[in-house]
């Protein structure tokens, strides 16, 4: 008998897939949904009720860039007088005085914005998009004008990586009171880019330092969240916080998802907010209980005292690299797959290889 | 006021900074704080002292209704008003005025 799992923490809201940019190691799935396929105004705003009234504490709007869709001021004031506390995820890009002021206006709690790089050319041709990096400036600067906390994110790789000091330092230029650098995940785009993104150990190494020093320069005035290369790492990370534990993702189309790479895992169906309410797929429907809790585990997994620390690790790495999504992840020095992350790291050639942009246009022909 | 060395004291005024607040979770029922990307657990000690920290009352004044409500004595509960309040400084959720 398995207990009654706990209330949803966390709602990632994937308004759309379009973006001006085309970072190589995108979160999205390889098969980008079409404007077509997004979710109306209406039903997203159902959805945070039932959110909402299920304990769900946190709306993080992303994308794609979520500002670019239309009507994103009326979905966080919807959030905001729910008392679901409201987060953007941006890219800055579309962010003017313009069009802040209403998501400002809407009750907006907290921004998060991407870097590419600190240094602007690198950074620009890492997200495929001439420009963005002064756009992004000045989103930075007028975040913190209008008085909203601000977050920096830099996604580390093997060619941004000896810029780690310097990125450090931007988030102290712009007032920032956290930053992240965080290591690029390896399955969908990220794991298409690999061999062009998967630094050295020696590097990483290197960012561990940086992120050590400026911890303590800046004190309790700017939190530096660290997220490491899992490659490298000894055990697996606890993915969501384990399966239909605290998270819940909806894709841009309404598919509702344990984690915003779950449709990489072929043979299951995906429950729909046009079909269910939030709170009966959450509880029963067979997608969310398929890898929740302990009871689908394998052997290293169901044996070990960190079952319930790591939750047996990614079930989409350990798709990607085990052609199992019910293995344990390689990651785990225990797991049988174990190999292909040492070979992966072997297999490093020295020059990475051209990106692969996230398009459109790359879907079917990169895979 | 904050001292020389970063301590509160009675005299110190405190408020949430932007993006920071305490709520009350009807489905779990409890409270907590939201924050940047995270959620901190709140026990209900220190639930009493946060809704009083409105950005007007000083430490000072929060723990002598404090303790005129649990007739705890006053430097007790001060004690446990700068220590509580200083740690959420530090995590960035309370700011002096």
């Amino acid at each position: 008998m398995t207990a009654t799992p706990p209330p949803p923490m966390s709602l990632l809201a994937e308004l759309t897939h379009r973006c001006p940019l085309q970072c190589p190691y995108c979160a999205n799935p390889v098969e980008l949904e079409t404007r077509a396929r997004e979710l109306d105004i209406a039903t997203w705003i159902r959805v945070f009720e039932e959110a909402a009234a299920m304990g769900v504490l946190q709306v993080h709007f992303s994308g794609g860039e979520p500002m670019a869709f239309q009507g994103l001021p009326e979905l966080v004031q919807a959030a905001s007088r729910l008392g679901l506390y409201t987060n953007l995820i941006t890219s800055g890009v579309l962010l003017t005085a313009e069009t802040l002021k209403p998501l400002y206006d809407a009750g907006l709690d907290h921004v998060q914005l991407s870097f590419q790089d600190a240094d602007p050319n690198e950074a620009e041709r890492i997200g495929g998009m001439a420009g963005a990096q002064a756009k992004k400036l000045e989103a930075a600067r007028l975040v913190t004008e209008a008085g909203l906390p601000l977050t920096l994110n830099f996604v580390i790789h093997r060619q941004n990586i000896s810029n780690v000091p310097a990125m450090l330092n931007m988030a102290e230029q712009l007032k920032a009171r956290r930053v992240e650098i965080a290591h690029t995940q390896y399955y969908g785009w990220g794991l298409k880019n690999r061999d062009a993104l998967l630094p050295s150990r020696a590097q990483l190494e290197e960012t561990e330092e940086a992120v050590a020093q400026a911890r303590l320069r800046f004190g309790s005035r700017i939190t530096v969240d660290f997220v490491t290369p899992d490659y490298y790492a000894d055990q697996p990370k606890p993915c969501m916080g384990g399966w239909g534990q605290k998270f819940i993702n909806i894709s841009p189309a309404g598919a509702v998802l344990p984690c915003h790479a779950a449709e990489s895992i072929p043979g299951l169906t995906f429950p729909s907010v046009k079909d269910s309410s939030l709170e009966e797929i959450w509880y029963r429907s067979p997608l969310f209980t398929l890898y929740r809790g302990t009871d689908w585990m394998p052997a290293p997994c169901r044996s070990c005292s960190q079952k319930e620390i790591d939750w047996g690790g990614c079930r989409c790495q350990a798709l990607a690299l085990t052609g199992n999504a019910g293995n344990t992840d390689p990651v785990c020095k225990q797991a049988p797959g174990h190999s292909a992350i040492q070979q992966a790291i072997a297999d490093r050639p020295e020059t990475p290889p051209p990106l692969i942009y996230r398009r459109y246009g790359n879907i079917k022909t990169t895979g | 006021m904050t001292q020389a060395d970063g301590t509160f004291s009675a005299s110190t005024v405190l408020r949430f900074a932007r993006g920071t607040r305490l709520q009350f979770d009807r489905v779990r029922e409890r409270w907590f704080i939201q924050a940047p990307e995270r959620v901190f657990l709140v026990d209900n000690i220190a639930a009493e002292i946060l809704q009083l920290a409105d950005g007007e009352r000083s430490l000072g004044d929060i723990s002598t209704i404090l303790h005129e409500k649990f007739t705890a004595p006053y430097d007790v509960i001060l004690a446990d008003v700068l220590r509580m309040t200083r740690d959420l400084a530090e995590k960035q959720v309370l700011q002096t005025v």
